[in-house]
């Protein structure tokens, strides 16, 4: 009997034995293929690399763009405003608490073309210094009717360095 | 030849976790990262310490927020309260004006204890809204922050009623859970978050748990700080100076 009727008797033989075996396994296989390949399709690249959740996520997130420039950025120009303001008692009131989110102007190309708006004095101000029972008692503040009313705070104070 | 059912079985078990295998592999392989960016996740654990006695409750962190993050008018992922709280402790008076944005009209009456308390996400270890998601959209960062992925919400709202301090709303356009990033995109870059930019007293500091040079550790070791809800066991990582009991 040449090798190869050989090899075919046997599998003829194994498939009538255990064909109710093979088959089933067959559906199972291509099963756990489509899944696979499912699985593959819709789950995003890389999730679960860190956890339960698209790693994509941390750099879509991180993409947003400044607004406020930041501390250090405003005294690399504005030295004679940070020195005024490193004598006085707004020393740790950060620039862009007064005067808004400036990354356009910081960091945009033309600093004169985004020149920010000087702040409303009269609204600005009084935010912080306006008396509340719930402020810290040692916090400076005042009764703002009380105080010079109708006088702008910067007729007699300078913001950057308000004592008088 | 002649195979059993055993062995049959055991081959079917070996070519199942094979597979299962192969997935994993699969999964783990990604992008690496971007050239020319220097932070490291798994050095920093970021949280956030409050100073109650500074607080006085201008506004500027809820306005600085809500233009760094461009959030929707009457939506705050930041916000103050000032709290009244009587001798009997157990219904304080809470007012928050369009969560502080132009801060607060003057408080006169001078016979209750009267505090501002700013709040935002806690950045939870173990926090609750990450848990409940049902599709990964919302996570712990490995650098400890919470974020949702706005592309994979599915705007179940789950999380926003899982969050013990209210601390997340639904995007009116986008139509998704939005909440405080940190300023994910401001401290991956070296600078501080918004809120604590232009805080004009310093209540609100920026930490990194995992910066052994970081203030932070002298100052959880000199003061007695506590979190809000506690007993909530959530883990949470926005550490509160001189907090009365009465705010929650």
């Amino acid at each position: 009997m040449a090798p190869s009727v050989h090899h075919f008797w046997h599998m003829s033989r194994f498939f009538r034995d255990a064909g109710h075996l093979v088959r089933p396994a067959l559906v199972l296989l291509a099963g756990l293929a489509i899944f696979l390949l499912i699985r593959q399709a819709v789950v995003p690249k890389g999730f679960g690399r860190y956890g339960h959740y698209r790693p994509a996520a941390l750099d879509l997130i991180r993409a947003r763009p400044v607004a406020f420039a930041g501390q250090a950025q405003c005294v690399v120009c504005h030295t004679d405003q940070a020195q005024a303001r490193a004598a006085g008692k707004h020393v740790h009131v950060s620039c862009e608490a007064c005067h808004g989110p400036q990354d356009a102007h910081a960091n945009g190309g033309d600093p004169v073309a985004t020149k920010p708006a000087l702040p409303d004095v009269a609204t600005l101000c009084v935010r912080c210094h306006q008396k509340d029972a719930a402020k810290p008692r040692t916090f400076p503040q005042v009764a703002v009717p009380d105080h010079y009313a109708g006088v702008l705070c910067n007729a007699c104070h300078q913001p950057h360095n308000p004592h008088l | 030849m002649q195979i059993t059912r055993r062995e049959l079985l055991g081959h079917a078990s070996k070519l199942l976790v094979l597979t299962g295998v192969a997935a994993r592999a699969l999964e783990k392989t990604g992008e690496p990262p971007a050239p020319g960016d220097t932070y490291q996740m798994a050095d920093h654990w970021w949280g956030m310490i409050i100073d109650v006695d500074k607080c006085i409750g201008c506004g500027n962190c809820v306005r600085a927020c809500a233009k760094e993050n461009a959030v929707p008018d009457g939506y705050f992922r930041t916000w103050v309260e000032r709290y009244q709280v009587t001798e009997d402790r157990d219904h304080p008076t809470v007012e928050s004006p369009d969560g502080a944005i132009n801060g607060f009209p003057p408080l006169t009456r001078q016979d209750v204890k009267s505090f501002f308390v700013p709040k935002l996400c806690n950045h939870c270890a173990d926090s609750p809204c990450t848990q409940v998601c049902p599709v990964g959209a919302t996570f712990i960062s490995p650098d400890g922050v919470v974020l949702i992925d706005p592309d994979y919400c599915l705007g179940c709202r789950y999380c926003i009623q899982a969050c013990p301090y209210g601390c997340r709303y639904f995007h009116p356009e986008k139509e998704v859970a939005d909440k405080c990033t940190l300023c994910y995109h401001r401290i991956t870059k070296g600078l501080t978050t918004a809120c604590c930019e232009s805080c004009p007293t310093g209540a609100r500091q920026l930490v990194d748990l995992k910066n052994p040079r970081d203030p932070v550790h002298e100052f959880l070791r000199n003061n007695k700080v506590q979190v809000l809800k506690p007993q909530m066991a959530t883990g949470a990582k926005v550490f509160y100076n001189h907090l009365d009991g009465a705010a929650r």
